[in-house]
């Protein structure tokens, strides 16, 4: 845990004059879980949307890995190895599960269009390569019997776990998740906290916007506490929990918790 | 014996008729898929490939050489509309993309009434024979080829969507733009891979129907609200959508123009438009759209 794999530098964003995130910095490091709370409208999406690249900040840099990348499409992003999920669940829902893994890790894939409508023989190994590697991929997460239905008529719990499993085919390096136990009753979402807390000691780095504040306080190396888009506090789950700033975001102007 | 025949001779005719529609619906729907827009410049596609092709056909005498690379010439000129025209858009959204394709097609008639002149062109069928007589009804041989080529280009369009990986990411990208960019979908490019695919349909349509029909600068807006009425019938977007419309909206023509009057050949397309637009604004196949508030 010592290199800093994403950095985020006075970074700014407004919306027709609002400020929607203000003059913040922090880091990740490689291989730790990082979470962003704050209260709603705190900013925390918006800085999802910039490090994916759906917002353009106003003023600020981003950096991954000392390569700037804000200002660069979302694709290329995605090819440098950030991946998503989305907070209301953004699965391709008429395409079967597989399907999605496969277009998740399509990066990974080789053939060209050409081949892709003559149907050659390159396509046809590539295909089987990637189908292969996707049906690992939902072995893992216990969808493999479930690969050839409509990725829409899965539970929800599925859904969640297939957009996770979708966002790991691409083998990212960053993986930002917005609210992957939004909706889901206790059960499931200690599953969900499972499959990222194994995901984390397999190495990898997660930024983590979450409202289940037991799932945050558990898997959370570091927390990073927003206000009106700017910083209030930072540090590990005990320091922010006392943190008197936080209790009075989080509570109002109440002295006590 | 004598309506039965008739009718099967009918049936081919609605059929080949058909392809062709089917052909300009696909590049609606395709494009429809990508951008969620209609575009307009479908129908000037349609003309363009029959008026190359004839073009080619008179300095070359090879029907076959002269069609692939009219196909081929269309296609990089649906790939550059796309550059020139939509690529550029700040903020694309439906109603301008098409508004947009308008223009694009009003201005692509000019283009070809320019360059390629105001007459009619055509060339020969693509078989010696032009009729076959069987079982007591006669078929022209070039609609044979239009349903054996437009058939062949829908399965290779199957496979592809289907099968393929980019096919895949195409589908994925008109789902969902956010989630497949962050996959690593470049969502520009299957826009603009969604054009090259429109332009090609709507030329090999051209191509194939010009033995027949001729072609002509001014035919792009009739071939387009053909096509138009092809993918509102079936379903808008959906890709077998423009199979089952564009086939029900020939078979509609070839009977009506029969047994009512050819008159109302183009007021059938028409007519079927409106009573699609009044009572299943969704087509065949295409679902409802589901707005959320």
């Amino acid at each position: 845990m010592s290199g800093k794999l994403l950095r985020v530098e006075a970074l700014n964003c407004y919306f027709f004059g609002l400020r929607a995130v203000a003059d913040l910095s922090f880091e990740v490091k490689t291989g730790e879980i990082k979470a962003v709370i704050g209260p709603n409208g705190a900013g925390k999406s918006t800085l999802f949307n910039m490090i994916a690249g759906v917002t353009r900040p106003t003023s600020g840099t981003i950096w991954l890995d000392d390569e700037r990348i804000d200002g660069m499409p979302t694709h290329q992003r995605a090819e440098r190895g950030i991946a998503r999920t989305f907070q209301n669940l953004q699965i391709f829902r008429e395409m079967t599960v597989l399907e999605n893994v496969m277009v998740g890790r399509h990066l990974r894939g080789k053939a060209g269009v050409l081949s892709a409508l003559l149907h050659g023989p390159t396509l046809r190994a590539d295909e089987r390569a990637l189908a292969d590697a996707a049906m690992a991929q939902l072995e893992r997460f216990d969808l493999a019997g479930k690969a050839h239905m409509l990725a829409g008529s899965l539970s929800f719990g599925q859904m969640k776990v297939l957009e996770l499993a979708r966002a790991l085919a691409g083998e990212p390096r960053l993986l930002l998740l917005d609210e992957p136990a939004a909706g889901l009753p206790q059960a499931e979402a200690e599953h969900v906290g499972e499959i990222i807390s194994s995901l984390n000691r397999d190495g990898m780095t997660v930024l983590l916007v979450e409202h289940n504040m037991r799932m945050v306080m558990s898997l959370s190396h570091d927390i990073l506490v927003l206000n009106n888009g700017m910083r209030i506090a930072e540090g590990t789950a005990d320091e922010v929990r006392r943190h008197p700033d936080v209790l009075s975001a989080y509570l109002g102007e109440s002295e006590d918790a | 014996m004598q309506t039965g025949s008739a009718a099967l001779q009918l049936l081919v005719a609605g059929i080949g008729t058909g392809s062709i529609y089917a052909l300009i619906a696909l590049g609606f729907n395709v494009v429809f898929k990508s951008t969620g827009a209609m575009n307009f410049a479908q129908g000037e596609w349609v003309v363009m490939g029959g008026m190359i092709s004839a073009l080619l056909f008179a300095s070359f005498s090879n029907i076959g050489i002269a069609c692939v690379a009219a196909v081929l010439i269309v296609m990089m000129v649906g790939i550059l509309s796309e550059r020139l025209v939509i690529w550029p858009l700040r903020r694309p959204n439906t109603l301008l993309i098409t508004l947009v394709s308008i223009g694009l097609a009003i201005f692509t008639r000019s283009l070809v009434m320019m360059i390629l002149g105001k007459k009619p062109v055509g060339y020969p069928a693509f078989s010696q024979t032009a009729t076959l007589t069987v079982g007591g009804i006669t078929i022209q041989t070039q609609t044979l080829w239009i349903i054996g080529l437009t058939l062949a280009f829908l399965v290779i369009m199957h496979f592809f969507f289907e099968r393929s990986i980019i096919g895949k990411a195409l589908r994925a990208a008109a789902a969902d733009r956010d989630a497949a960019a962050i996959v690593g979908v470049k969502v520009e490019t299957t826009v603009m891979l969604s054009f090259a695919i429109a332009a090609f349909a709507g030329a090999l349509a051209g191509a194939i129907i010009t033995p027949l029909t001729l072609s002509s600068y001014d035919q792009g807006a009739m071939f387009g609200f053909k096509g138009f009425s092809a993918a509102m019938l079936g379903g808008v977007g959906s890709l077998p959508g423009a199979v089952i419309g564009g086939l029900a909206l020939g078979l509609l023509e070839a009977f009506g123009s029969f047994y009512i009057s050819s008159d109302f050949k183009d007021a059938i397309a028409f007519a079927v438009l409106l009573l699609i637009l009044f009572v299943r604004p969704s087509g065949f196949l295409g679902r409802a759209d589901v707005v959320k508030v």
